[in-house]
């Protein structure tokens, strides 16, 4: 088997449900974790962002209009087609320095969060919407509507059960997003996005782009059209102070989560829901 | 109520004086539901322990199809010994693995469930209409797909309980004894195992006698599912079988849905043990129409509410207040409608009413039509021809019926509908209030504010709003005074199955 020439594959982005390659023709190199070259990733630019959110905005209203129970049941279809590739991620993992043990471990948190998100779908109204009793002939209710269309910083170091932590909880509450990668690890994600795209998430609900992380941070901040903006990585004081600089100019809802260790408890909440919705409150008289 | 005279022109189908005839117009060629991929075995033993076994008087019923009157199979039937059994290995499995089972992957155990039945649904849902004679259009739409969503619905719920109880710790109670009703067999099952599992309890339950086919069947997708064994137990038989299961002293909790008068009797069997109890009784829901509501889209809604799935339903809406001043207008469109719902094969794609569950029931509901005329009812049944074999009953109309009408306050529990007028809200809501029962109510009107005021003063644990029997697995569901204590669905389902520390 030794004269076997493998095909390898091109790591593209995902935006809209397609694999398009940068709008730039950028690129930057992706090594193991011994230092050998893996791949050519995208470094993406201000008009691949400029795409996703595009994307991200179309999607919105069909997939915050889709039932929770729908919602719900795609959710577990992610899940059920990440058991499928197991071995591919195993091998991705691998390359970066996950031992076997470490990667199985790592894609079986995954796919529990994907299913421990899925059942939120139709609870978190639940628990968290309210009745409210006021003082006058009318019935008041309080529910929760997603905020829109969602920037993300997926974490540096947790470039799959960090990538599905931060993804789950945003498109479990009928937001989209467009997610920056870990920049020094982003093939798991890439490969994440082809089980997105054979897991009936619409187009679009979940964009994905590669490159440098302090070249897109600023585009993630500032775009006009973005509702939300979440990181859980320690920033240094000069960019978290650029992040809510930016954010300001549309009022974006800045998320700011320290989370270094995905397995803990905490990590997984209904409260990550929540983080991305409005409350709306209704107003109806009673009366004949 | 005199006849309308009106202006319009009889070519209308919902003209107040057309007289269409559908049934000679408007033949449907038969559109039958194929069965041919669903193998319904000779006999069904008991399922308890994770393995079908012989019931211990090797004794055996009958099942028949009641569109057909034919043998369709037969179950076990369950004796005391048997029930006891499946108590123990309800239990074995309760203090053992399932117990133990961190919450997350019981969650992973009820998904699968969710999943199956999903894959399986065309087979239960021609199962359920073989086995209990309703329509394949409703247990194809409805039953089946519901119990699906319920199970998916509670799979999520077993790592999440803590989120539902605030400052409370959830326990599961341990073993649950559940009976279900013939009106929705898979149905009522799934909104009774859902819950009780995902609590992490584990479950002996019983179907009802003449419709256990898709529990037998939902038994083995259980097997298939690879739960442990002994989570799950059905023991087959009649009324006496049931008893057992209330009786028993090592049951925690009993889940109970039928009529209201078995409900006393369980209520009394219970007395002075310390078991939890659900009961979903019987109803006799109001349909309160204002002249404001737009009249088309509320007949269709009534006749949603009294002749789906042939009016067994417990929160059907069996007596209709029209305000006077359109009665008549109402009475007539219903009529119109009435003329063209098709009474039949339950099998076939385009029956809207089908068989009457039991000879039984036919005996029952028949003696209510003949009591309705000796109270002085006027009846108005549809012409539409039915099949010579099995039971079926065309839908009924009640005009000219008042209040203390035995036909009117009691539990037909078939497709009767009985029609009163009034003149004021507050007449509405007094009468649609004057029963022992609480189930379920409807209200039409245009008016979003009159809604929340009729409907607050319904009592009754369910109110439909210009609409009528709607479910999901997320909205809680059960009855105020005579029609039960504690709710089934949503997030207040899962009390029933806690101890909440």
């Amino acid at each position: 088997m030794s004269d076997r020439i493998e095909v390898q594959k091109t790591y593209k982005t995902y935006v809209g449900g397609s694999f398009p390659r940068s709008e730039s023709g950028h690129y930057y190199k992706v090594f193991d974790s011994e230092g050998d070259f893996l791949a050519n990733a995208c470094r993406c630019t201000r008009k691949d962002f400029r795409d996703a959110v595009l994307a991200a905005r179309a999607a919105f209203k069909g997939w915050s209009s889709r039932t929770s129970y729908n919602k719900g049941q795609i959710l577990y279809r992610i899940g059920e087609m990440m058991e499928n590739r197991r071995d591919q991620f195993v091998k991705e993992l691998g390359q970066i320095g996950f031992t076997k043990e470490e990667a199985n471990a790592d894609i079986n948190a995954s796919i529990d969060r994907l299913i421990y998100y899925a059942g939120w779908t139709d609870k978190y109204q639940q628990v968290f919407g309210s009745v409210n009793p006021v003082a006058s002939a009318h019935f008041n209710f309080s529910i929760l509507e997603p905020t829109g269309v969602v920037s993300v910083l997926a974490p540096e170091n947790s470039p799959l059960l960090g990538l599905v932590s931060v993804i789950a909880p945003i498109i479990a509450g009928g937001n989209t997003c467009i997610v920056h990668a870990s920049e020094q690890y982003p093939l798991p994600s890439i490969s994440f996005a082809e089980v997105l795209n054979s897991s009936d998430v619409p187009g679009g609900v979940v964009n994905i782009l590669t490159g440098i992380r302090s070249e897109l941070v600023e585009h993630f901040s500032s775009h006009m059209d973005v509702n939300s903006i979440l990181y859980t990585d320690k920033l240094d004081k000069e960019t978290k102070v650029k992040i809510d600089e930016l954010s300001s100019n549309n009022i974006k809802r800045v998320v700011k989560k320290n989370i270094t260790d995905w397995y803990e408890a905490d990590s997984a909440s209904p409260y990550f829901v929540v983080d991305f919705q409005e409350t709306k409150t209704t107003w109806h008289p009673v009366g004949f | 109520m005199s006849e309308t005279k009106t202006k319009e022109t009889t070519y209308k189908p919902t003209s107040p004086n057309s007289k269409l005839d559908f049934a000679s117009l408007w033949e449907y060629s038969a559109a039958p539901e194929s069965s041919a991929n669903l193998e319904i075995k000779k006999k069904y033993d008991l399922f308890i322990g994770g393995k079908f076994v012989k019931p211990s008087k090797d004794r055996y019923f009958k099942s028949v199809n009641p569109s057909s009157n034919e043998e369709v199979t037969q179950f076990a039937e369950a004796t005391q010994k048997d029930v006891d059994k499946a108590v123990k290995a309800a239990r074995k499995a309760f203090k053992g693995e399932w117990s133990d089972l961190n919450p997350s992957s019981r969650g992973k155990y009820i998904y699968r469930i969710a999943r199956m039945l999903q894959e399986r649904a065309r087979e239960f849902a021609i199962a359920e209409s073989i086995d209990g004679g309703k329509p394949i259009r409703e247990s194809r739409d409805v039953d089946i797909p519901l119990a699906a969503a319920y199970f998916f619905y509670y799979a999520g719920w077993a790592d999440k309980l803590e989120y539902a109880f605030p400052g409370k710790k959830p326990e599961a109670l341990g073993v649950c004894g559940q009976i279900i009703p013939w009106n929705f067999p898979l149905l009522m099952l799934s909104w009774k195992i859902a819950p009780a599992l995902a609590c992490g309890n584990t479950v002996v339950l019983k179907p009802a006698e003449t419709t256990s086919l898709t529990a037998m069947m939902f038994a083995e997708l259980v097997k298939d599912a690879g739960l442990p064994d002994g989570v799950v137990n059905i023991v087959t038989g009649a009324g006496q079988t049931g008893a057992e299961i209330v009786n028993h002293k090592d049951i925690d909790k009993i889940a109970f849905t039928g009529s209201t008068n078995v409900g006393k009797i369980i209520q009394k069997s219970l007395a002075g043990t310390d078991k939890k109890y659900t009961l979903e009784l019987g109803g006799k829901g109001a349909l309160i129409l204002f002249e404001d509501a737009p009249i088309d889209q509320a007949v269709e809604g009534i006749i949603n509410a009294i002749y789906f799935n042939q009016g067994h339903v417990c929160c059907a809406g069996s007596r209709l207040l029209v305000q006077e001043n359109i009665a008549d207008k109402v009475i007539m469109k219903l009529k119109d409608r009435l003329e063209t719902l098709i009474v039949g094969d339950p099998l076939d794609k385009n029956t809207d009413i089908g068989a009457i569950n039991s000879k039984e029931q036919f005996d029952r509901v028949n003696s209510y039509l003949e009591l309705g005329v000796e109270e002085g009812a006027e009846v108005y049944q549809s012409k539409c021809s039915v099949p010579e074999n099995g039971y079926f009953i065309r839908p009924t109309l009640f005009t000219n019926v008042s209040q203390s009408n035995r036909v009117v306050q009691e539990e037909i529990f078939g497709p009767v509908l009985t029609v009163q007028s009034f003149r004021t809200a507050d007449e509405a809501i007094e009468k649609a209030n004057n029963t022992p029962f609480g189930l379920a109510g409807g209200v039409w009107t245009d008016k979003g504010s009159k809604i929340f005021k009729v409907g607050s003063a319904l009592r009754s644990g369910v109110v439909w709003a210009n609409t009528y029997n709607k479910f999901d697995p997320t909205s809680p569901f059960g009855g105020y005074k005579e029609s039960g204590v504690g709710r089934e669905g949503g997030l207040h389902g899962l009390s029933a199955y806690l101890n909440l520390k």
